[in-house]
């Protein structure tokens, strides 16, 4: 089969036709060691945050072994199935260095920024998915893909800085269209035709780029720095048509979905799980076909306020407002919602794991950071925060592990994000968060 | 000019209460650049190209800051996720405007032949467009790179429309259509002192009174230099003031006072609230905005009169909440409570109170922070972290059946106390009414106890609390420096609080009419003003 031109296969099996048919896997296409595509270049390596409001009881969530085969605590045993493939990182903290506990936005921030917020909503610094997509993001037609699965697009942790925040895509559906509507360009369709519009395209933002240049000499520093996030946005775009004039290299695993069906677009705990699962299915095939590389999926926001039908109180309120049961030792009616998120992660964790890619699955090419804002919610505890890795990223990472932080600095996660998907870091964070270690247990 | 700021400031500090019947001199704050909100592009596309032209696209949201999504807009930004949602609408609307359905109407010229480049007739409509779009005339650099994109696309698609129509998206992408920008020139009246371009005065004017783009009386009194004049701009303020297109302008106002932006967020449990629907969200801001524009600018009633006032319009959804009958069966009725009724005012509006509730009850925390921050102008601090809630609105503890019982018991905890005093009493005042506005005597079995104090005036119940905002000074305060902020897209600077306090005294004067005062801050000087381009600064805090 080597030598074999998938192309021109598929014009000899389909002639031409618009029929999409689910191929088996042509060695031809791939590199003898099934990690590189015939042209040479490698997979896509992948990274992404998965983020649940309201963190967990550390008790009952923390395994108490460490290493390969950890013990699963009754909060994580919704991963048991997928527990190969998650490593869980217990222990790190958010230190404040004298700052206040911002509830729901220092555990996150520091998390993602590596600085523990002066103000509630201060970005001290980019937040990690944003470090990567400046690496990873121009390969592809979208930087990064923010989701979220409780309906409001004003939720997201993906921030350059304070003004500039990726809004999240809140509906399936539009999801869909974004993705696969008009520009999306099937990287196995049987013949490639430039659309002789985008050409067209290409010399209006070069017209745009013009009136940018002319205003920036008559703006002060404030706006000019508002200007420049519009011409990183144009040069986004300009990348994006650039891709559409060239034919895509085949991707055996992008088999573009049918639309799906609309979310519920709101927090009730079922309507968030639908939602969930509609967009995680269009997310791996978004992956698949290499329209990103770069996602952030909320399954609930900071504060979450998941709740179910009927009832007065949602998460957030709950773990405040409910008292822990003598008995039990915790609070049941919160807890429930910490159940359901893991049940969620563990189903993400499956899609990316159950889709084959080259000689593995998508999540072999990947690396998602499930994280919450904070431990035990109800005192809005940022130390010992609750993380899990998935994915081996490219094979460079082990996975199914435990690692206890023991206290340390939840920017050794940071860190160890950036290295495995090959930024040249080697120190991250501010204050007594600024780290130089990384994980190493965790490199493969 | 600073030797008549510290005369008027020395006088007032020795006589304390006095009154300035002259304007306070002011420097002015830097000019805004403001990202248009999805309202503001939309009503800019139907002004120039009518409103059968489709625009479909989403927008990012806009964030807040201090309160306005009008001050808050000066900050925000381009994502590429929202530049490539403003390019598709871009090319949506213009094969529209340039397609062979709208073209005879929106297009003035035929070009010489349909299949080849007529850079006259090109240049002809894209000068007049870009001027409407960019809200000031187009350079003859900016209107020639246009030429070439619409010559160039239509060598490459035959068809001079289809040129037209990329030249056309090029103006509706460009930063001087998505922004709002401001500039400023020397003042040649006063060494020193800046003022801004008349084309700028004209687009602050336009997008205060009216929330869209200069119409074309005002365009050519700015290009022209009139609107540079004292007389020159009084007639501008007074035909725009005159105008019904007040009544769009203000409705965009309140709509960002009262963040009605959020509702698009807001969701309730339909088995507590089997009423609750997207009909009832948009009846209610609909019921309010109405109220208000029919107090101040229909019948030019006094604002303060807001927060007793118990005429209203209805239609049946809101009927079904508010528990009356309404006989029209399709669209809206005026309405008048009876005498007594605790529905007076404002802030016994359904969409407050479900605007400012949790999905599946009612907060008085929330009610309060926002009647606070909204219609007091205070800030309320944020919780600590620390925060030990479990008492507080655990709804089914048997000892605690009231939110004010739950709140108490939650306050006997020093730090929370604090912060609930500010916010709590106010909203409690609020309590009979539930998650979507309904109207309850009782909670759990247990009568609801509205009495409570804003800054130690005291009130019955929500009737009465309404009497108090009547009453209280930092209400109309609120208003003025609201408005004021809102019109020049900024936060209010150190220098300009003699300026408020000279605003405040008018709108008093003038028994609190909304008329008055908006032709008040638009005449003034410091309108007008700016300390120049904005340098670096210190964000104020997104609110979202």
């Amino acid at each position: 089969m080597r030598g074999f031109d998938r192309r021109s296969f598929l014009r000899g099996a389909l002639s031409g036709a618009a029929v999409t048919l689910g191929l088996p896997l042509l060695d031809g296409f791939l590199n003898v060691n099934g990690t590189a595509l015939a042209s040479g270049a490698p997979l896509p390596l992948r990274f992404g945050t998965w983020f649940w409001g309201c963190g967990m009881n550390p008790g009952r969530w923390n395994p108490k072994q460490t290493g390969t085969g950890y013990d699963l605590g009754p909060e994580l045993q919704p991963i048991a199935d997928v527990q190969q493939h998650v490593s869980v990182l217990s222990g790190f903290n958010v230190n404040l260095d004298g700052r206040p506990n911002h509830p729901h936005r220092t555990g996150v921030t520091g998390t993602l920024s590596g600085s523990a917020p002066p103000k509630p909503h201060d970005v001290p610094a980019p937040s990690l998915d944003i470090l990567i997509s400046d690496e990873l993001g121009a390969a592809t037609r979208f930087r990064s893909l923010e989701l979220t699965c409780t309906g409001s697009a004003k939720h997201s942790y993906s921030r350059r800085a304070q003004n500039v925040i990726n809004a999240s895509e809140a509906s399936p559906l539009a999801l869909y269209t974004r993705i696969f509507g008009p520009g999306f360009q099937d990287p196995n369709a049987a013949d490639f035709v430039p659309d002789p519009r985008v050409m067209l395209r290409q010399s209006v933002i070069s017209a745009v780029k013009d009136d940018r240049t002319r205003l920036e000499r008559e703006l002060g520093a404030h706006d000019r720095q508002r200007l420049d996030d519009y011409l990183t946005s144009l040069r986004q775009l300009e990348r994006q048509l650039e891709l559409q004039l060239s034919a895509p290299p085949p991707l055996e695993a992008c088999l573009p979905p049918d639309a799906p069906a609309e979310g519920k677009g709101d927090s009730e705990v079922g309507h968030a799980q639908e939602t969930h699962d509609l967009m995680a299915k269009l997310l791996v095939m978004a992956l698949a076909c290499d329209q990103t590389r770069v996602f952030n999926m909320l399954f609930s926001y900071g504060a979450s306020d998941l709740h179910l039908p009927g009832s007065q109180t949602g998460h957030h309120q709950l773990t405040h407002e409910e008292q822990v049961d003598a008995e039990l030792g915790y609070q049941p009616r919160a807890s429930y919602f910490i159940d359901r998120s893991m049940e969620a992660w563990a189903s993400f964790v499956d899609a990316m794991a159950s889709f084959p890619e080259g000689d593995g699955t998508l999540l072999d090419h990947s690396l998602v950071m499930a994280h919450s804002e904070t431990s035990f919610a109800k005192i809005h505890d940022v130390l010992g925060l609750p993380i899990m890795f998935a994915g081996r990223a490219g094979g460079r990472m082990v996975s199914g592990t435990h690692v206890a932080g023991g206290g340390d600095p939840v920017t050794r996660v940071g860190l160890t994000v950036q290295q495995a998907m090959g930024l040249s870091v080697d120190r991250w964070g501010s204050g007594s968060m600024q780290t130089n270690r990384s994980i190493s247990e965790l490199f493969a | 000019m600073i030797p008549r700021t510290l005369a008027v400031f020395a006088v007032c500090f020795v006589l304390w209460a006095c009154r300035p019947t002259e304007e306070p001199p002011s420097v002015g704050g830097p000019t805004a650049m403001r990202r248009l909100t999805g309202d503001q592009y939309k009503q800019a596309v139907s002004d120039v190209f009518g409103d059968d032209i489709v625009v479909a696209g989403r927008f990012a949201p806009d964030a807040r800051r201090k309160g306005l999504v009008a001050v808050g807009s000066t900050w925000g930004t381009m994502t590429p996720a929202s530049f490539e949602q403003f390019e598709s609408m871009a090319l949506s609307i213009a094969a529209q405007v340039v397609g062979e359905t709208h073209r005879s109407r929106l297009v003035e010229c035929q070009p010489a032949s349909s299949t080849q480049p007529d850079d006259e007739c090109a240049g002809r409509f894209l000068r007049r467009v870009g001027r409407q779009l960019f809200r000031r005339p187009l350079t003859d650099e900016e209107v020639q790179a246009r030429v070439e994109i619409a010559a160039n696309s239509t060598r490459s698609a035959g068809d001079f429309h289809a040129g037209l129509e990329f030249a056309l998206a090029s103006l509706l992408m460009s930063p001087d259509f998505l922004f709002r920008i401001e500039r400023s020139e020397a003042d040649p009246l006063e060494t020193g002192r800046m003022r801004l371009t008349s084309e700028t005065v004209a687009s602050r004017l336009s997008y205060f009174l009216w929330n869209a783009s200069p119409d074309e009386q005002l365009m050519a009194a700015a290009e022209n230099g009139r609107l540079l004049s004292v007389e020159g701009l009084g007639e501008q303020v007074d035909r725009m003031l005159e105008s019904p297109r007040v009544a769009e302008g203000m409705r965009a106002f309140f709509a960002d006072v009262f963040s009605f932006d959020e509702f698009e967020d807001v969701s309730k449990d339909t088995i507590l609230y089997p009423a609750f629907s997207r009909k009832l969200v948009e009846d209610s801001q609909e019921q309010t905005l109405r109220v208000i524009i029919d107090h101040l600018i229909d019948q030019r009633g006094d604002y303060r009169d807001l927060f007793t006032t118990r005429k209203s319009f209805m239609t049946r959804t809101l009927g079904l909440v508010y528990g009356v009958p309404v006989a029209t069966r399709e669209g809206w009725e005026p309405f008048e409570f009876s005498e007594g009724s605790q529905r007076s005012g404002l802030h016994t509006h359904v969409s407050f109170m479900t605007l400012h509730s949790h999905p599946g009850r009612s907060s008085p925390t929330l009610r309060g922070v926002f009647l606070r921050e909204a219609i007091l102008c205070q800030e309320v601090p944020a919780a600590p972290a620390d925060v030990n809630f479990t008492i507080v609105q655990d709804t089914d503890n048997p000892e605690f059946k009231t939110a004010r019982a739950r709140l108490d018991a939650h306050s006997t905890d020093p730090t929370c106390a604090n912060c609930h005093r500010i916010m709590d009493p106010i909203g409690l005042g609020l309590d009979t009414f539930d998650a979507i506005g309904r109207y309850r005597k009782l909670e759990n079995g247990v009568p609801i106890d509205t009495s409570g104090d804003v800054s130690g005036e005291a009130f019955s119940d929500t009737r009465d609390l309404g009497q108090v905002l009547h009453d209280h000074p930092a209400v109309s305060a609120c208003l003025v420096e609201k408005l004021y902020r809102y019109g020049v897209g900024r936060d209010t600077v150190m220098s300009e609080r003699h300026l408020l306090r000279y605003l405040e005294d008018r709108f008093e004067d003038s028994g609190y009419r909304l008329h008055a005062l908006l032709r008040l801050i638009t005449l003034s000087e410091a309108f007008r003003t700016t300390s120049g381009a904005r340098s670096v600064e210190k964000d104020l805090g997104q609110e979202t």
